[in-house]
């Protein structure tokens, strides 16, 4: 239990997806414009990644780790299919995007008017797929830590994209260099809340 | 079968301009917001974002040229699946070269080589350019957007590199006796190689660019 905490606030604070990687600057930095759409899609992001990590784990334990497909037949425990990663990993994202939208269209109309256009975005969204990426390359021991990491990655993602949306809103009021408008203060914007964020970094559970 | 339908030649005017276009006034960085994902994380270094600007101008020239090709025999219902198994299976063929032949550089890429998938740039430039013009425009379209995303790698590695480290390529640029705990008066900037400043600095190259160019600006 201590461990999946210590996971869970890992992916959140210090392992953060964008201030400590950059995953998902993209969406994160064209759509922070109000507080309102941010949230409508930080909350897709934690869900598409609550869903994606997960599932990418069973499928790189069961099918693409060398000798992961002994299960179905002896014959096959030499077999390693972890060149296939990344085109399966892709595969599931983007059919995964396609599934949760067709159950939110379906069963809560409003919430997939809020979201809109923002859930196939997170099909190419780097995040995502970083999550993924990253479960692998950090080799989780069970589906229970491999989840949390995908909910703390997403709530890290969320929290950084509505604080940014927060200080841009009111960055109207505030008289800046004219070249730095816009996109050049939100990058330096997004490096002063990356040092502010790396104050966590000693913390350990 | 007829000579009436003049040909372009291969380097027109019009071509040259898809080439160095996106080194200035149309960067895919900084003026797009195109593929900054996967970008500043593997700017610590020289070589690792040179490596990472050939890799991501290789999957982006081809992924543009192929995407072209066959252009108009893809539904649009399902073009977006059909960009991604491009991407993906040229990214797989970068990851495995990467892997042969300087294996170390792609240990240090880690994860952000599978992430040139999911790269904006690449997905931006399908979409805007590739599925609506003919392939040799669109593979010069897409080397010109590597190059593009590559200067901006290249010149903030070299400062990230030459600051925070106080090599180039590895080779000491600043001498050692230079160092404080040599008995001289320079100490290496530890901001330099965290991730944080990688933004600041993208945010300042920003700035300069469009001081220059003032067209850019944005209200």
């Amino acid at each position: 239990m201590e461990n999946l905490i210590n996971i869970f606030v890992r992916s959140i604070f210090i392992d953060n997806m964008i201030f400590a990687y950059f995953l998902g600057m993209c969406s994160y930095l064209a759509v922070s414009k109000t507080v309102k759409t941010s949230t409508g899609l930080g909350i897709a992001v934690i869900f598409v990644m609550l869903i994606t990590v997960p599932v990418n784990y069973l499928l790189n334990r069961f099918v693409l780790l060398p000798g992961a497909l002994q299960w179905l037949d002896e014959s096959f425990a030499s077999l390693d299919l972890s060149f296939l990663s990344f085109i399966m990993f892709i595969a599931v994202i983007a059919s995964i995007v396609q599934l949760v939208e067709m159950v939110v269209e379906k069963y809560s109309p409003a919430l997939y008017n809020s979201l809109g256009i923002f859930l196939p975005l997170i099909a190419v969204n780097c995040a995502i797929m970083g999550g993924s990426l990253f479960m692998q390359q950090r080799e989780y021991e069970t589906l229970g830590e491999a989840t949390v990491f995908g909910l703390g990655s997403g709530v890290g993602w969320f929290l950084a994209i509505i604080s940014i949306a927060a200080i841009r809103e009111r960055l109207k009021y505030s008289d800046i260099p004219k070249p730095l408008r816009g996109l050049g203060i939100s990058f330096i914007l997004t490096g002063l809340m990356g040092i502010a964020f790396m104050t966590f970094m000693g913390i350990k559970l | 079968m007829s000579d009436v339908k003049e040909k372009e030649p291969w380097f027109s005017a019009k071509n040259i301009e898809l080439l160095t276009g996106p080194l200035n006034s149309k960067n895919p960085i900084t003026v797009l917001v195109l593929g900054i994902c996967s970008a500043l994380a593997v700017t610590v270094k020289l070589e690792p974002a040179i490596v990472m600007a050939i890799s991501v101008t290789v999957v982006t020239a081809f992924s543009n040229l192929i995407i072209s090709l066959i252009r108009n025999t893809i539904p649009s219902r399902i073009r977006i699946i059909v960009q991604l198994v491009v991407i993906a299976a040229l990214v797989i063929l970068v990851d495995e070269v990467l892997k042969a032949y300087v294996y170390d550089v792609s240990k240090q890429l880690s994860v952000f080589v599978g992430l040139i998938i999911t790269n904006c740039i690449v997905m931006g430039r399908l979409e805007a350019f590739a599925l609506g013009n003919k392939p040799w425009p669109a593979f010069l379209d897409g080397i010109g957007n590597g190059l593009g995303y590559g200067l901006i790698l290249v010149v903030l590695a070299f400062f990230r590199e030459l600051l925070g480290s106080g090599t180039i390529f590895g080779y000491r640029v600043i001498p050692e006796s230079f160092y404080y705990s040599n008995g001289g008066m320079y100490e290496n900037n530890g901001l330099m190689i965290l991730p944080p400043m990688a933004l600041i600095l993208v945010g300042l190259i920003i700035w300069i660019q469009r001081g220059r160019n003032r067209k850019l600006i944005e209200e």
